[in-house]
């Protein structure tokens, strides 16, 4: 049933893929990461349009499937832009958009989870907002968000596959590329899962690695 | 210094400040006493606008606090909680710096020694570099007292300092506001510690059901309270 020999010398061509695969789940986290700070810090805002753009955003972003996410940012987009989107862009801006949601949400709850007296003390100080949220608040609800954005990045690392669709060389990609070219469609997919699989080790040990480190001031 | 005329606050249906009005001159040490729920929070807090009054003005050195001036007024508002609210991922002496660096623009290396004349006023110039869950309560309280001072403020204010510590470290605190108020700091004190209000402070402020019921010194409010509300309330306590 299994017979790798005719697909060991394609494991390297399915191994680069790990690249183009972490391009895009760091580019789209970096996005995320930023765009969810913003959208988060509209939400517990008291400016309404801010807010409800926030929450509008969160909603849309949440309730469609991301495959029609990346469909749309790759096949449909360049019908309103007038211009093709590269693959690797369109897919790093399609996770780091849909990300985006989903770390607002971890980042607002980050928030909230700090301390009120903070906010209070802060204020007594007479320390603007801006400066407050960054060098105070920020700071001490990175330690509640570390956990959850490490289980997005994983999840995200894993859920990058479907940019297959759109035809990004990535380790899903390539070992379907293997497949088609030997007709063992079988042993390529074992080789992309055990590669997955690694990956989702490798980045829960660091997760937890980094957590550790943060905790230090405790 | 600092006068509040006829302050109001109502959270929804709830009338928590009656309409009080006072005034509070330089150097003067003020305890506010009363029960549990009678707006002593409350009134302190609209002080420097972490609540925002109902209506009523509160004018600090010559200035009406509004929306606008408020940061400005609150740099010379030094304020010290119950729960102390340290920053917790800065080491004692990056919160004592903090502000005075990055809101009042002072250069680092003269707001560091200022802090450790302060750390060493309070007694806690070896712990400059510790993190502040690594200190006892009344040793953070220390701190957050001497994070106020080093905004330089011309008004303390005091939300119960001790009433979050354990018995054997109430007195290291008191004794740094003792310190604090015979160099003239003016204060206000909401405190449970009769003992101490009698000692230090100039006048005594009653509030019973958010209304200023007794204004007197602290010998008047001890020996003979005008009115019955105070009667029973030092009864109770004393
Ligand atoms: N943010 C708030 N929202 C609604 N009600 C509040 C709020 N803060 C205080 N109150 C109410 O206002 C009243 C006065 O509260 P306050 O904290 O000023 O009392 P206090 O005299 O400081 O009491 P204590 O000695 O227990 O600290 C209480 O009945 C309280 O429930
Ligand atoms: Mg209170």
């Amino acid at each position: 049933m299994f017979d790798f020999t005719s697909v060991i010398p394609s494991i390297p061509y399915i191994l680069e893929g790990i690249g183009i695969t972490l391009q895009i789940v760091i580019f789209a986290t970096i996005i995320g990461v930023v765009l969810g700070i913003l959208l988060a810090l509209c939400k517990i805002g008291t400016i309404w349009p801010l807010k409800w753009f926030a929450e509008f955003y969160t909603s849309i972003f949440r309730g469609t499937p991301l495959v029609l996410q990346l469909m749309i940012m790759y096949y449909a987009m360049p019908q309103i832009l007038g211009f093709n989107i590269e693959v690797m862009p369109a897919a790093i801006i399609a996770f780091g958009l849909n990300s985006a949601a989903y770390i607002s949400e971890i980042i607002r709850a980050g928030i909230n989870a700090v301390d009120k007296g903070q906010q209070e003390a802060a204020k007594a100080l007479g320390i603007p907002y801006a400066k407050m949220m960054r060098d105070i608040i920020l700071p001490q609800a990175m330690k509640n968000i570390m956990p959850s954005l490490m289980n997005e990045f994983i999840t995200l690392n894993k859920e990058s596959a479907i940019v297959t669709v759109i035809g990004a060389l990535d380790i899903m990609r390539r070992a379907y590329v293997v497949g088609g070219a030997t007709f063992r469609y079988l042993e390529p997919l074992l080789i992309a899962g055990v590669i997955y699989y690694v990956m989702t080790l490798v980045l829960t040990f660091l997760g937890k690695m980094i957590e550790k480190r943060m905790r230090r001031s405790d | 210094m600092i006068k509040v005329e006829n302050l109001h606050k109502t959270y929804g249906k709830n009338e928590v400040l009656k309409g009080i009005s006072t005034e509070i001159k330089e150097k003067e040490v003020i305890a506010v006493i009363g029960p549990s729920g009678s707006g002593k929070s409350t009134f302190l807090r609209c002080i420097n606008r972490l609540e925002e009054p109902t209506s009523g003005d509160i004018t600090v050195d010559g200035t009406v606090i509004t929306e606008k001036n408020v940061m400005k007024v609150r740099e010379n508002l030094g304020m010290v909680f119950q729960h102390f609210h340290l920053f917790p991922h800065k080491t004692v002496l990056e919160n004592l710096i903090y502000a005075p660096v990055k809101v009042k623009g002072i250069s680092k290396e003269e707001a560091i020694k200022e802090a450790e004349n302060l750390l060493e006023k309070v007694g806690l110039l070896e712990k400059r570099d510790e993190y502040p869950n690594r200190l006892s309560g009344g040793q953070k309280q220390r701190v957050a007292i001497a994070r106020a001072l080093a905004m330089n403020p011309t008004v303390m204010l005091f939300d119960e300092p001790t009433s979050a510590l354990d018995p054997e470290m109430v007195k290291e605190v008191l004794a740094v506001m003792k310190d604090l108020a015979e160099s003239g700091m003016t204060m206000i004190i909401v405190t449970h510690e009769m003992g101490f209000a009698k000692e230090v402070a100039d006048r005594i402020l009653f509030l019973e059901d958010g209304k200023l019921v007794e204004d007197s010194t602290p010998e008047e409010f001890f020996t003979s309270p005008k009115s019955e509300r105070a009667k029973e309330f030092l009864d109770k306590v004393l």
